[in-house]
């Protein structure tokens, strides 16, 4: 279940959110009314220096200001506002979305390669999991998450999404299975620059979370999707991978292929098996994750879930459903599916 | 007055319609149960067992074998067996020994485990159509890679990792010595490691030159007598263990009798015919975590560091803490042996009240080493109690990466676990030295049985993990998520980090 989708504009051409919400829409049979949520990169131009913190108040005096406390303590508001929402009849609204543009201290983290970054992580890792009534959903640089429990159409209405203007978008249906249906709970799952949507369920997740645990992370948002974008943050900005050995590293190739490789290619994939075991990802699973830079979508190694690929000149799309993509570019050509476990990156070429 | 005797244990019965007076029984009792007299086939039930060999070749199934005829009066403070052990121990003034584990009714924190299964929206993975994978590498892993992403794309690996055991199957075969059981059982373990793609532990008597062979499948031990230990045999080894401790006897020694010390067990050991060896209770140049660290190292620049090291110990409650220890110095990997590991021969009093579970140990090992990030410096093995396959699964999900056992690997030589193996006449030629007895073990045949069972039970584990909808063995480590306690305490459950079954 779950309809995903993903595109980029490898020119950085902006794309308004309409097209992605209909396209979403379209998968509705693989929703249940649950979930929803976008992600855009390039919305936030005027702050692009900022990180653009989103948050879910349960109300805004004790939270808000316990979060602002922690804020001034690592840096700078730089500005603040609600998140503009407009009421749904088919959505109840449960939190108050806002968002803050911040500007972290960057000596404030010693010993760091990339110390705001780092102070942006311990901010999310620290509300989300010790201040009650506040989770920070997204937290990356002039881009932006928007997500609630609901119909793709109200959650998109509810933000009116086509007011954004993005070069990368994600969007996500969600039909949970095995944890609550909650605003949090709902992709994109983000942190820092890295948002995820996912379909399916990750059976290796006690294993994976267990792994970013130890690096420091704090899974607070009961879903095996978060640790998806942990191990983006961990393996991609931290240790530095490309973003196709990081999907090698979460979605390997089998000890049999491996066996058969040429020696420098065999010795590379069992290196990568090696040192990443603990965040070898299980079970049926397509995920499409993006960063500033790109995207690139993935499945489980026997692919168990759907993904298709479509492409139109500087666009790339990603979807569970070729429909989906038909829906947002009537045009779309080199319709094709990916194999398991091989990764399809789509990059800025500017 | 004398104190007399204690009422006997089993009482041994014929069936005189059904014998043939074949005499095999007399034959295959080494404890001498049977005589005979005249035409008539005596028996001593004193002296029996229930090691059941003379039932397993009675051709007839004449032999019947029961347990413990005569009652005490019923107390629940003082059962049979605490009245027995002091009636012996006024007689003798001696240390009770014992084989095998500790035979005290401990709940099994494994019976109280259960495994999770998927349901529709996970699909479960059918082993026999899809690729399931168990291979294990045990050693340290680097906690990241460095790599070179060229301009014309190409990647450049500059970690280098260090030598790795690798292993088709989780499942290994614990340290058992020469001396402690017989050549002919260690043959036939080290011939089915080899046919199954794992491997299996000297145990502390050194290699004996009909194992050569099999060398690339054994890992070699330094224990505290260092019996056998000459660079000939390190370089012998796939892998070099240190035994700092032992499941059924933390905190002590070990002591093969001079009987015991035949010619070849002698050579092997490197030791005077007919002497006692006594390997004592701690390392004599060990005595801190840096002593361990640097005899690690010696070991490491003895064998260029081609090989990994193990470090083994018993469960006990700080574990953790010296896990983490042995994770900080050169070491590939830290064996954990829990209280209900076997054992040849060891004072009943410690094999049955010292130590820990292996579940708790392994579980709070694997969550220190994850606490303090150091997780994949180091492999973790368990070993101690280990029955069937879901033992096997149930250790890797509690953070284990591979088991070792014993006493299943000797049950399927023919061990009955009647717990004798201290008095050397192991009727199954296992725990034994005697020329008669072991000639009974045939390495073809019993090679062939231990192999079944590992194959076996690593067919067991991947339809188990086909059932969680797992494909890799990497994500059913520690996976704590797919476990549930079942009539668990909190605290046990807090130490195991497994939720509650319906949570
Ligand atoms: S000791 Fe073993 S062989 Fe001897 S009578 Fe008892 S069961 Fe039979
Ligand atoms: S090895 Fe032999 S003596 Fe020891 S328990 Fe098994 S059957 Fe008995």
């Amino acid at each position: 279940m779950c309809g995903i989708i993903g595109v980029i504009d490898r020119k950085r051409a902006l794309m308004d959110g309409s097209s992605i919400r209909d396209a979403l829409s379209l998968m509705n049979e693989r929703g249940s009314g649950e979930g929803a949520g976008y992600a855009a990169y390039g919305i936030y131009p005027d702050y692009q220096d900022c990180y653009a913190i989103h948050v879910f108040f349960d109300n805004l005096v004790e939270p808000k200001s316990r979060v602002e406390e922690m804020l001034h303590k690592w840096g700078r508001i730089v500005h603040q506002e609600a998140i503009p929402t407009y009421e749904q009849d088919g959505l109840k609204k449960s939190h108050i979305p806002w968002r803050y543009f911040f500007k972290p201290y960057s000596d404030l983290m010693a010993g760091s390669t990339t110390p705001e970054d780092d102070v942006m992580k311990y901010i999310v890792m620290e509300t989300n999991s010790n201040i009650q009534g506040a989770l920070i959903f997204s937290s990356g640089k002039n881009m932006g998450v928007f997500k609630a429990s609901g119909w793709p159409e109200d959650v998109a209405n509810f933000y009116r999404i086509e007011d954004y203007k993005g070069y990368i978008w994600l969007a996500h249906n969600r039909y949970p299975t095995n944890t609550p249906g909650w605003w949090g709970g709902a992709h994109p799952f983000n942190l820092l620059d890295w948002a995820v949507v996912h379909n399916g369920e990750i059976t290796s997740y006690g294993t994976n979370r267990r792994y970013v645990e130890s690096n420091g992370y704090t899974c607070s948002m009961f879903t095996d999707t978060e640790v998806v974008a942990y191990l983006f943050d961990l393996l991609g900005r931290r240790h530095g991978l490309p973003e196709d050995i990081v999907v090698k590293a979460l979605a390997p190739p089998f000890w049999d292929e491996i066996d058969n490789m040429p020696e420098k290619e065999q010795e590379l994939n069992h290196a990568i098996r090696l040192t990443y075991g603990p965040a070898l990802m299980n079970g049926p699973f397509a995920i499409v994750v993006a960063t500033h830079e790109g995207i690139v979508g993935f499945t489980d190694r026997i692919k168990l879930r759907p993904l298709v690929i479509g492409e139109n000149g500087n666009r790339l799309y990603i979807s569970s459903e070729e429909a989906a993509i038909r829906v947002m570019d009537p045009e779309v050509q080199n319709i094709h599916m990916p194999r398991a476990g091989e990764p399809v990156i789509g990059r800025l070429n500017i | 007055m004398s104190l007399g005797s204690v009422p006997l244990k089993y009482k041994v019965t014929i069936d005189r319609e059904q014998c043939m007076h074949c005499m095999r029984c007399i034959d295959n009792c080494s404890y001498g149960v049977y005589h005979k007299e005249d035409d008539r086939i005596i028996i001593d039930s004193r002296k029996c067992t229930a090691c059941h060999h003379c039932i397993s070749m009675c051709p007839r199934d004449a032999i019947s074998l029961k347990e413990r005829p005569v009652d005490y009066r019923s107390h629940p403070l003082w059962t049979a067996e605490a009245r027995e052990d002091i009636i012996n121990q006024a007689r003798t003034g001696k240390i009770i020994l014992a084989g095998m584990g500790n035979a005290k009714p401990y709940p099994v924190i494994f019976d109280r485990l259960v495994l999770d299964a998927c349901q529709v929206t996970n699909p479960s993975i059918d082993p026999l159509r899809e690729p399931m994978e168990l291979r294990t590498y045990l050693g340290k892993k680097p906690s990241r890679l460095e790599i070179d992403k060229k301009d014309n794309g190409d990647i450049e690996l500059k970690t280098k990792l260090t030598p790795n055991l690798k292993l088709e199957t989780p499942i290994m075969i614990g340290h058992m010595s020469y001396g402690a059981i017989s050549l002919n059982a260690q043959l036939s373990l080290a011939k089915a490691v080899e046919k199954t793609g794992t491997f299996m532990g000297t145990g502390e008597g050194g290699l004996h030159e009909a194992i050569y062979p099999y060398q690339k499948n054994m890992i070699v031990q330094v224990a505290s007598g260092r019996f056998g230990v000459d660079i000939n045999y390190l370089e012998r080894g796939a892998a070099i263990e240190i035994k700092i401790g032992q499941g059924a006897k933390p905190g002590i020694g070990g002591h093969l009798p001079g009987e015991k010390v035949c010619q070849d067990v002698s050579c092997t050991r490197m030791i005077p015919l007919g002497s006692d060896a006594i390997s004592p209770a701690p390392h004599h140049d060990i005595y801190s975590i840096e002593d361990l660290a640097q005899l690690v190292r010696s070991l490491k620049e003895a064998t260029e560091w081609k090989k990994p090291v193990f470090v083994k110990i018993a469960a006990v409650h700080n574990a953790a803490a010296i896990s983490a220890g042995i994770a900080r110095s050169s070491a590939d990997a830290v064996v954990i042996d829990g209280f209900r590991g076997g054992s040849g021969a060891t004072p009943k009093v410690f094999r049955d009240n010292v130590g820990i579970p292996i579940e708790a140990a392994v579980a709070s090992v694997d969550q220190k080493l994850k606490d303090q990030g150091i997780r994949n410096k180091i492999s973790v093995i368990a070993s101690g109690g280990i029955r069937n396959s879901a033992d096997i699964a149930k250790s890797i999900a509690l953070g284990a990466d591979a088991v070792y056992i014993g006493t299943g690997a000797l049950i399927a030589m023919g061990c009955r676990v009647c717990g004798q193996c201290y008095r050397g006449m192991c009727p199954w030629g296992i725990a034994t030295q005697r020329p008669d007895l072991v000639e009974r073990l045939d390495p073809e045949v019993e090679s062939e049985h231990v192999a079944n069972l590992i194959r076996s039970w690593t067919l067991e584990l991947s339809e188990l993990m086909g059932a969680a909808g797992i494909n890799s063995i990497e994500s059913l480590r520690s996976n704590r998520s797919r476990l549930r306690g079942y009539m668990l305490d909190e605290g046990t459950l807090d130490v195991l980090q497994v939720k509650p079954v319906g949570a």
